[in-house]
């Protein structure tokens, strides 16, 4: 079987619906480079489907987290302090086993949750709260770290509520938070192989990258040709990230002189 | 457990729950817990130790040394954890035995890779398959250690090359003015005082050890994790040990549980050690020390 084969029969393995398709049986044996590159590859798709969704409903979520986090009134302050507390303070792999069997208690009581325990929806539901809670903590430290100046600038031209927060306060926290944010993205694209290995079941053998690596892996018993395969993808991965994220503070800088932008670095000091 | 356990027929409500949850399986539970805090005991410093050695080597004057500390700080960074966890697993074993197969069975002149196994003579195996079976559970719970330590030594390496290349450049220059060689200004100055540098990342890097230790559960290790699962879940009621439903949610509260507190405890005990470490220092922190003093 020739490789541009392999790549059509394989390329959409990990997430095809067509009951055929979901039928076709993946290589038991006589395992091809190109067989290796093309599923683990496949299963990539899910990890950028879990990333990318978890990230643009989290981005939202973590703004909400971090206002309530430094609001005044308790009633409102606390639930985001618990929340993000929970979250960042537990590890994903129990909150995925944790939320696995929640939703499994809460199929039996209603069928409204039985696509609550496949990995599409339900281990997504934990990825979304888990990125919230960190980028949460994140935009938190930002918000307190917006320089008075520019608070005292927009109170004196007449700014105020709302408008001073939308037009100056939020920009301000989003530049000063974005090289830390950058991170928190990485992170949880990575943070996204856990989800098939972690009670959430791949049905007709359908998972992520890391789930078609250690098929490989065991089925080989070498682990030196797909986990360096994967490892490729991830740091292909990443650097996408890294040059989607740098366009975004390029522009939220741009009004910046050149030596004071922050730039973009991938610095773990700020880890989950 | 308790003396009421010794009659079922009495139990009721609260004290059957008592004698449940101190059951043997409950206690292997407990146990494990334990497993987890010796694990990070003999992780951290190691991590620790390897993260020293990969800093060393990323600022050496000898260009491969310093290419393979940034390569090790790089690669190990870029790609999940978790892969590394499993590759490294199934890649050390293989490494060990091929060595000793190579030292044990010289005369041995069949391929080690034969189409999809992994062959070496019985002598190499490892450990030996007429070995007891804590001998099997010692030797997994060390590859996991070395696996844990590998990985993570990349992280205190990196935070280690920053703090060493945060500490005043004045200071060096003074040693190297009172005619220090490099390596008595490396352990005589640098060294000491890159720790309060360090320890904002080192501090991070602890929490985010301790929410990778379930990750044992996926080294084949029998954890919190493995046990969680296995007592929460509903056997059939006829071979059942177990006499209760799904609990596996609630099984896994309390592992939640367990580490809010444990993360909470280290946080409060890292926030002391920052205050006492910064006290005195030339940092922000120090300095706001100094002001609430006075």
């Amino acid at each position: 079987m020739s490789c541009l084969q392999t790549i059509q029969d394989y390329a959409l393995r990990a997430v095809t619906t067509d009951p055929d398709w979901a039928l076709r049986a993946l290589p038991k044996s006589d395992f091809t480079l190109c067989q290796q590159v093309t599923l683990i590859g496949s299963g990539l798709i899910w990890n950028i489907y879990f990333g990318v969704l978890a990230l643009l409903a989290g981005f939202f979520f973590a703004n909400a987290l971090a206002v309530a986090k430094g609001a005044k009134s308790l009633l409102i302050r606390k639930p985001a302090e618990w929340f993000i507390f929970i979250f960042r303070g537990s590890p994903l792999f129990v909150q995925f086993f944790f939320g696995y069997f929640v939703f499994l208690s809460l199929k039996g009581v209603s069928p409204f949750f039985t696509p609550f325990t496949a990995a599409w929806l339900g281990a997504l539901i934990v990825l979304f709260c888990n990125t919230a809670a960190y980028s949460g903590e994140i935009f938190y430290g930002a918000l307190r770290s917006v320089p008075r100046g520019d608070v005292e600038a927009a109170d004196a031209y007449g700014f105020s509520g709302f408008t001073r927060f939308r037009r100056i306060i939020w920009p301000t926290a989003l530049r000063l938070a974005w090289p830390a944010y950058t991170n928190e993205a990485i992170f949880l694209f990575h943070a996204t192989t856990l989800v098939f290995f972690s009670g959430f079941p791949a049905w007709q053998q359908k998972g992520d990258a890391l789930y078609y690596a250690s098929y490989f892996a065991d089925k080989t018993f070498n682990p030196f040709v797909p986990y360096p395969i994967l490892a490729g993808f991830f740091i292909l991965l990443t650097l996408c990230i890294l040059g989607i994220f740098g366009l975004i503070n390029a522009r939220l800088n741009r009004h910046l002189p050149q030596e004071r932008r922050a730039k973009v670095k991938f610095k773990p000091n700020l880890m989950r | 457990m308790f003396s009421y356990c010794a009659d079922p027929e009495a139990l009721e409500g609260f004290t059957w729950l008592a004698c449940y949850l101190t059951t043997g399986k409950h206690m292997s539970l407990y146990v494990s817990l334990g497993v987890v805090l010796l694990l990070l005991a003999i992780t951290a410093p190691a991590a620790l130790l390897f993260g020293f050695f990969g800093a060393s080597a990323a600022r050496s004057k000898l260009l491969p040394l310093r290419l393979l500390g940034k390569g090790y700080i790089a690669i190990v960074r870029g790609v999940p954890d978790i892969a590394f966890f499993l590759f490294f697993v199934i890649a050390l074993d293989q490494g060990i035995e091929y060595l000793r197969h190579k030292a044990l069975c010289p005369g041995w002149n069949e391929p080690i890779r034969q189409g999809n196994d992994f062959v070496v003579c019985t002598a190499a195996k490892m450990p030996l398959s007429t070995s007891p079976q804590w001998v099997h559970e010692v030797y997994g719970f060390s590859l996991a250690v070395l696996t844990f330590a590998i990985v993570f030594g990349a992280f205190a390496a990196n935070v280690l090359f920053g703090a060493m290349r945060a500490v005043p450049r004045a200071q060096i220059e003074t040693a190297e003015a009172y005619g220090m060689t490099r390596r008595q200004s490396f352990w005589r100055i640098l060294v000491p005082q890159m720790w309060v540098y360090a320890l904002p990342g080192l501090s991070n890097l602890w929490m985010v050890l301790i929410k990778a230790t379930p990750l044992l559960f996926l080294l084949g290790v029998e954890d919190i994790v493995y046990w969680s699962k296995e007592l929460g879940a509903a056997k059939l009621a006829r071979y059942s040990d177990y006499p209760h439903g799904d609990w596996r949610m609630w099984y896994f509260l309390g592992l939640l549980v367990f580490y809010l507190l444990f993360t909470k405890l280290s946080e409060i005990v890292l926030e002391r050690i920052t205050r006492r470490l910064s006290h005195g220092q030339a940092t922000t922190g120090g300095e706001a020390l100094r002001k609430a003093a006075t």
